[in-house]
């Protein structure tokens, strides 16, 4: 660190504290809220969606849909199918771009004779992209995205259309269960690059109050909610 | 949040009428509406004769040395009456709610003011919620609608209770506004210092108002309804301004805020 | 940014004259708070969850230090950088360093109040870096050169038709030469228009809603999906945040986050609410080899342990706008800088000075409707308050106001000589008002007069003689 930079953290640092009429946190003061950190204390709880997983499943999927994004329910065998008659509906070109993700390999894309999948991260010419969720919010309708090598994050922005596998047993109900998730794959206090949670399609409220779909990021959101 | 018990006691009690500046100085038949409301419920009533103002004028200018002069004269002039009750939410939200933070560096004041907080009140709530008054024995021919001043709404949690009561006056219809909740631009100083903005505001109150179809305005402040009929009357609109306490205590009669004395 | 708040009553007029503005301001009191209120009443526990992002921001500020180091240790150690800028002109010093350091000729820019507070764009356009507004409002109005009017919806002042027209004047050398009428095609040409330069940004700069010290984490929650994609594709990646930004775990985001866009828009999730930690992984397929964040002070840890202190738990909702009768008669750009309505009249003195703003926090009724939504409960009216008692201390109150405030302390302090005027002024204006009941004019009362009526005393003396004589 430059000594112009330490310098300039001094002086915030310090100003901090000499407005809070202290030092450095020290002793019980400072073990305190240590001890917040490593167990962080939640808020009230939320019960909306503190449900069996069936209808946290069904609150997911209604969920969603109010807030703009389609969902079709589907067993495993059938992904393939439904994300192909999913674009044939739409009058959309049979031209995917998919996650690298070991998890959609699970699923049988050869049956799919016309789908053209290229897999890698998202390029601005994309039309369609077809990625795997970390885990579905009940409660929102929220899917959740960690980047990684199996799911780049351009897959979620720059594609027009985004259809999204998420199997049911990942759908949790709120955030909080989110969060264990990521500490349970990553370690505690580490997370991937980017954690995108993601509820319907992009909009904007900009003009006249009034919200339109497709600002920058997807115009269309189609959700695969799969039956393992 | 208003946290008045509602538990009625049966001697009655010796309430001391907190008058309000402009309800001296321009409606004295609030007053005495509220006097009698208060003598109804059970109350004997008492005017102490040494107050003159809440002191909101110098507390919303910033000048606390002048409002803790003038809160230190209402405490006094105020001292050992079971309730003191003012017929603005205003004024009963200043005594209530602001006058012990005017103290925190005197503790002996402090106790005083707090004391004084907890015993003063609005008047409808006092009626409602203290003494347990359900219904009035007034008529009023009249389609009403009510404005929600912003202190007694937000500081002290009058809603409900005046449209309880004008729900039992006979002959009497309420029409709500479309957001009777919003500030209708009084404001003390501020409509004087900021005219045009205040007067926004008042436009579309009185817009508001003239939606509903009511012939009748009601508050339970002075000051908005002052301010609301003169813009009203500035429109030239047929609607009629009271303060509610009139209309309950049976004085629904009298010339309206504005209007001339007839005859 | 400049501010103009010195002349916010030129401003007011201003804005109360343009029609276009009105009509826009009218949608918006409709539209935030029934939205916001039915969100409201959707969720059983915001009441809870309020109190509790309260208590959250409350101890944050109390241990302020304590979770920037920890939020700067987590993002060192994950591969990204922390710049503490104390200034506005630290932070512009940074962001424009680091954007040299790559040779960048643009910079994709989310909405950022931060950025506006220290004027970044102009500073780099001098250095010939070219800032690029990707959120759609602020993108209108870096075209028509203005500032935002709303700190989450920067265009709002602006109606579709001025829009439209905007569009037509910059877009026709692009080759759009239509003048469009329908809102989603106006959406769908910036769309179109703004994904050529996310392409090319050499930079993404954004701000942040949230410091995650737990996790090293900026948090960004946005609708349009403009954050993300600055964040992602161009190399490097700014966050421009400022303290008191950080908070202490996921946890408390979660309470935070459930609170911010049920009171801002009344959505239940804002469409994106993204975590960026550190810079691409080694076999991420996409991502900014560099992440770098600037914390900014400018004033803020000078706030603390003050009478202001709360107004530095506001988490940048606008709902106290949204619900503020002055703002919607005025519009943001009266307030004269970044920062508009309730939360603008208390912060902007605190950053631009009291004499500057000396207006913004007197041009309130303390209706207090701003406090009665705002998610973590800032006691709105009181800081306006607290600056009115600083500007009567340091005698910035304007002179009339001054005297007459003596005048009449003066009186009310004196009981029997209070009693003797007011009978005295009652009788005068009883007797001169009496055929009318009103007064359509009145000396030293132009100001109501102008607009108003005034209504006359009731005959028969004030309050006080009526109730002595009863008594006698």
């Amino acid at each position: 660190m430059s000594d112009v930079m330490s310098g300039a953290r001094a002086q915030i640092l310090d100003g901090i504290r000499r407005s809070l009429r202290r030092g450095e946190l020290s002793g019980e003061a400072r073990q305190d809220v240590e001890a917040r950190l490593a167990s962080p204390p939640r808020g009230p709880a939320v019960a909306r969606a503190q449900l069996a997983q069936p209808e946290k499943v069904a609150l997911f999927c209604q969920w969603a849909e109010t807030l703009n994004a389609t969902v079709a329910r589907v067993a495993a065998a059938d992904v393939p199918g439904e994300v192909t008659a999913y674009l044939m509906r739409n009058n959309l070109a049979q031209n995917v771009a998919m996650a690298p993700s070991p998890l959609l390999e699970g699923y049988d894309w050869s049956s799919q004779k016309m789908l053209s999948i290229r897999r890698g991260r998202g390029e601005g010419s994309d039309q369609v992209s077809v990625t795997g969720a970390f885990a579905g919010i009940a409660e929102t309708g929220t899917v959740v995205m960690a980047s990684g090598p199996d799911h780049p994050v351009s897959l979620n922005l720059l594609p027009d259309t985004h259809v999204v596998v998420l199997r049911e047993s990942d759908i949790v109900g709120g955030y909080e269960e989110v969060w264990v998730r990521l500490r349970s794959r990553y370690g505690k206090n580490l997370m991937p690059r980017t954690v995108n949670t993601i509820t319907g399609p992009s909009r904007t409220g900009d003009i006249e109050q009034a919200m339109e779909l497709g600002a920058h990021g997807p115009r269309r959101m189609h959700i695969l909610v799969v039956r393992d | 949040m208003s946290s008045s018990p509602a538990i009625p006691s049966i001697r009655p009690r010796r309430v001391a009428l907190f008058v309000t500046c402009l309800v001296d100085l321009f409606r004295p038949s609030v007053g005495f509406a509220a006097v009698k409301l208060l003598e109804e419920a059970g109350c004997s009533v008492e005017v102490p004769p040494l107050q003159v103002c809440c002191g909101q004028p110098a507390y919303n200018t910033g000048d606390r040395a002048t409002t803790r002069a003038i809160a230190a004269q209402v405490i006094d002039a105020f001292e050992g009456y079971d309730a003191v009750v003012a017929p603005s939410g205003s004024c009963g939200g200043m005594l209530s709610h602001h006058y012990p933070g005017l103290f925190d560096d005197d503790p002996a004041m402090k106790v005083r003011a707090e004391n004084l907080a907890g015993r003063s009140y609005e008047l409808i709530s006092f009626l409602v919620d203290v003494l347990g008054v359900e219904k009035v024995a007034a008529r009023y021919a009249g389609a009403v609608t009510y404005h929600d001043s912003c202190s007694g709404l937000r500081e002290l949690g009058v809603r409900e209770q005046p449209r309880d009561l004008l729900g039992s006056v006979q002959g009497l219809t309420l029409r709500e506004m479309k957001t009777p909740e919003v500030c209708c631009g009084f404001g003390g100083t501020f409509c004087v210092k900021y005219p045009e903005i205040s007067n926004a505001m008042v436009s579309e109150k009185s817009a508001d108002i003239a939606a509903t179809g009511a012939d009748t305005l009601l508050a339970g402040d002075l000051g908005c309804l002052m301010n609301m009929a003169g813009k009203l009357q500035r429109e030239g609109s047929a609607v009629r301004v009271r303060h509610v306490a009139e209309v309950l205590a049976g004085m629904g009669d009298l010339p309206a805020i504005g209007e001339p004395e007839r005859g | 940014m400049e501010s103009t708040a010195h002349a916010f009553k030129a401003n007011v007029d201003h804005a109360l004259a343009d029609p276009n503005l009105q009509d826009s301001l009218a949608k918006l009191k409709v539209g935030f708070s029934e939205r916001r209120r039915q969100a409201a009443e959707r969720l059983p526990e915001f009441e809870a969850l309020r109190d509790r992002a309260r208590d959250i921001k409350n101890h944050t500020l109390a241990h302020l230090d304590f979770y920037l180091e920890e939020f700067e240790r987590k993002v060192i150690g994950l591969g990204g950088h922390v710049h503490w800028a104390p200034t506005a002109a630290d932070a512009r010093r940074i962001i424009a360093e680091l954007c040299q350091s790559v040779n960048a000729r643009t910079v994709a820019k989310s909405k950022s109040m931060v950025a506006e507070e220290i004027a970044l764009n102009e500073h780099l356009e001098a250095l010939g870096i070219a800032p690029i507004e990707t959120d759609l409002g602020e993108y209108i109005i870096q075209l028509r050169n203005e500032p935002p009017s709303h700190i989450i919806a920067p265009a709002v002042h602006l109606t579709k038709d001025q829009v439209a027209d905007t569009f037509l004047k910059h877009h026709a050398k692009l080759g759009f030469d239509k003048r469009l009428t329908e809102r989603n095609d106006l959406v769908a040409e910036a769309r179109y228009v703004l994904r050529q330069k996310f392409l090319d940004a050499d930079v993404g700069l954004t701000g942040a809603n949230f410091l995650v010290a737990e996790t090293g984490s900026s948090m960004l929650v946005t609708n349009e999906g403009n954050a993300d994609l600055s964040n992602t594709l161009p190399r490097m990646h700014i966050v421009l945040a400022s303290i008191e930004k950080v908070i202490p775990t996921l946890e408390d985001a979660a309470v935070l986050l459930r609170v911010l866009a049920r009171s801002a828009t009344g959505q239940e999730s804002s469409a994106y609410t993204t975590l960026n930690t550190g810079p691409k992984k080694q076999e991420d397929l996409d991502g900014p080899e560099q992440y770098h964040v600037v914390l900014l002070d400018n004033g803020r840890s000078a706030v603390l342990g003050t009478e202001m202190q709360d107004i530095l738990r506001c988490i940048r909702c606008g709902a106290c706008m949204n619900h503020c009768p002055v703002y919607g008669a005025v519009g943001g750009h009266a307030y004269g800088w970044v920062y508009p309505g309730p939360m603008g009249a208390v912060l902007t003195p605190q950053l631009v000075g009291v004499e500057e703003a000396s207006n913004l926090p007197n041009a309130s009724t303390f209706c207090g409707r701003c406090e009665s939504v705002c998610p973590v409960r800032i006691p709105l009216p009181k800081l306006m308050r607290h600056w009115r008692e600083r500007e009567f201390e340091k005698h910035l109150t304007p002179k009339a106001v001054r005297q007459g405030l003596a005048m009449w302390s003066f009186v009310a302090r004196r009981p029997a000589l209070y009693r003797r005027l007011t009978a005295l002024a009652n009788r005068m204006l009883a007797l001169f008002g009496r055929a009318d009941g009103r007064y359509r004019a009145l000396p030293l009362a132009s100001g109501w007069t102008r607009f108003r009526d005034f209504p006359a005393p009731q005959p028969g003396g004030t309050f006080h003689a009526r109730w002595a004589k009863r008594k006698t």
